[in-house]
């Protein structure tokens, strides 16, 4: 069987809404972050495989994705401090402890 | 073009300063200095003469809606650091740093005001949003800052996958980033193309702070610190509307027909949803991170009619909104306490800052004679020259009516009750800069093509 298009598009729309999924119901601050890197990534192979099937003469969607790949780094850095100043105040990653605003 | 790189450049000179000298007088005056800079350079590309003159292969397009934005997120700025640039050193000690992050931040406004691609306007909501979520935690001993920190990266970031995928899926049925590639052969929506709409759609709201994404503004603009929060609240957020009306003027502009209902229901929640919250708010703080989500309801109706009037209306909103919006925290950043009694009394003992706090309240509420009377002017009147969405004018006038008692109540607080209010000390040039804004906020009442004459100016 050949991969086409349709393959990666279904795998990339499923990995997408398990990390929509996944931060709507997880409740642990590392999963949550997992979950968007998921997102992020779904989009990516999106970028990569539109690049390859539908518009294969120029290089945009994978130099799109070199771009997605910096930023994620980028704000999976600062994800991880907010993250450990949270540890370090409410002693836990669960996103239910840090709940002292609610009306 | 200029500002971008200046702004970018002086990020990193703001970072060597917090080395070599731990004076906080020192530090402001070297980011007064960068941002006078940035002004300057700003007008100056603005009139034609560019320092540098970078060849972006039409990626970032200015023009003079992009300059005239700039001159004012910068002109706001520069009020905004002197008003409060004090202020940040009780955040904490990386004074330096917060500045920055200021700069960088600006440098992201620069390309989301003159963005032609999606490469772009991701890039740019990015450099815009990862500093403001450090400066949402920088107290970093207080857990309202780490709680709101937390709950801002979390929706940000959620919001960032939904917009890259709804551009992978743009990119999928149009095969370019450029936004007038996408405009040009839009004719007919392809469920690939709406679907990838409706996710920029959803993901520009979270950035506004529209309803039904509206839910994380209270708690971070009341946790985040308030010098801090004042930034946010105003010019980050006139900036997101610039990338959202920007994005959908040029991409999409000639399918309006499609989305305006959907963007007509987010306005018509966005009014809502904020101004009633904002009545039953006991802290000013939190009043006014509702009453920034009833403000973004105005400033939707610049996408909703997408005109001349409404372009020209965001210019003059942006203006007249942060200019009176940072009045207003600059006030309360010096008051102790934060609730409607914490300004008990104030016209008695500090009559100046009374009076230019009042002036600046008008403007929210949009009382005529004030810069925020015309700016909703303009909102309307571009929504009635649309002609389709005549209900929603009368639900944007009917709730100006509604916010009226929210901003009064701080005003009555002010003038008719009696109390003793906690001020910190204010500085001579505090005041000066307050009487500024109170002037320029009465003048472009009287005055409002002073400032959109210049969108006209042919240099």
């Amino acid at each position: 069987m050949q991969i086409g298009l349709t393959h990666i598009l279904v795998l990339s729309a499923t990995l997408f809404f398990i990390g929509v999924y996944g931060f709507l119901t997880r409740k642990n601050l590392i999963s949550m972050l997992m979950s968007i890197e998921l997102m992020l990534n779904s989009a990516n192979l999106n970028f990569i495989a539109f690049n390859k099937y539908v518009w294969p003469n120029k290089l945009e969607g994978l130099f799109f994705t070199l771009f997605i790949i910096a930023i994620a780094a980028a704000e999976a850095a600062v994800a991880m401090a907010i993250i450990i100043q949270v540890y370090r105040q409410f002693k836990s990653v669960d996103v239910d402890e840090p709940t002292i605003m609610k009306e | 073009m200029n500002a971008l790189i200046l702004s970018a450049i002086w990020g990193v000179v703001m970072m060597f300063s917090g080395i070599f000298t731990k004076s906080g007088a020192a530090i402001r005056g070297i980011a007064i200095t960068g941002l006078a800079l940035l002004l300057v350079v700003n007008v100056l590309d603005f009139q034609g003469t560019a320092l540098v003159d970078i060849n972006t292969r039409g990626m970032l397009v200015y023009n003079t809606f992009s300059y005239m934005f700039l001159n004012i997120v910068f002109g706001a700025t520069l009020l905004y650091f002197f008003l409060s640039g004090s202020d940040m050193e009780r955040v904490g000690l990386h004074l330096a740093e917060y500045f920055a992050l200021i700069f960088f931040i600006l440098a992201g406004i620069s390309i989301v005001a003159s963005f032609q691609t999606l490469l772009m306007l991701f890039l740019g909501i990015e450099i815009i949003s990862i500093p403001l979520y450090i400066l949402t935690g920088s107290d970093k001993r207080n857990l309202k800052s780490n709680e709101a920190a937390l709950k801002y990266f979390l929706m940000g970031s959620f919001s960032t996958g939904l917009m890259l995928m709804g551009i992978a899926l743009i990119y999928g049925s149009k095969g370019s980033f450029s936004l007038e590639t996408i405009g040009a052969g839009t004719g007919v929506i392809t469920p690939l193309l709406g679907g990838g709409m409706l996710l920029l759609l959803a993901s520009m709201s979270f950035k506004v702070s529209a309803a039904p994404f509206h839910f994380w503004t209270p708690d971070v603009y009341d946790g985040a610190p308030t010098v801090f929060t004042s930034f946010m609240a105003t010019i980050v957020k006139v900036a997101g509307f610039f990338a959202f009306i920007r994005l959908f003027e040029t991409s999409f502009g000639s399918v309006q027909a499609q989305w305006q209902l959907f963007a007509a229901i987010i306005t018509a929640a966005t009014l809502l949803i904020g101004n009633i919250t904002a009545v039953f708010q006991q802290s000013v703080k939190r009043m006014l991170a509702y009453s920034s989500i009833a403000q973004a309801g105005f400033m939707m109706f610049a996408l909703v009619s997408l005109n001349g009037k409404g372009s020209e209306g965001l210019i003059y909103y942006a203006a007249a909104y942060s200019l009176a919006t940072i009045g207003v925290f600059a006030v309360l950043i010096k008051l102790n306490d934060y609730t409607f009694e914490g300004f008990n009394g104030l016209g008695k003992s500090h009559p100046l800052l009374a009076a230019t706090v009042t002036i600046c309240l008008l403007s929210l509420a949009g009382i005529p004679a004030t810069a925020g009377f015309m700016a909703k002017f303009y909102m309307l009147s571009a929504a009635v020259e649309n002609g389709k969405v005549i209900w929603l004018v009368i639900l944007g006038v009917l709730c100006a009516a509604i916010s009226v008692y929210y901003y009064f109540r701080v005003i009555q607080a002010i003038y008719f009750k009696d109390g003793e209010p906690q001020v910190a000390e204010v500085s001579t040039t505090f005041k000066v800069v307050m009487v500024l804004i109170a002037v320029l906020v009465v003048y472009f009442g009287i005055f409002p093509q002073r400032l959109t004459d210049f969108l006209y100016m042919v240099y």
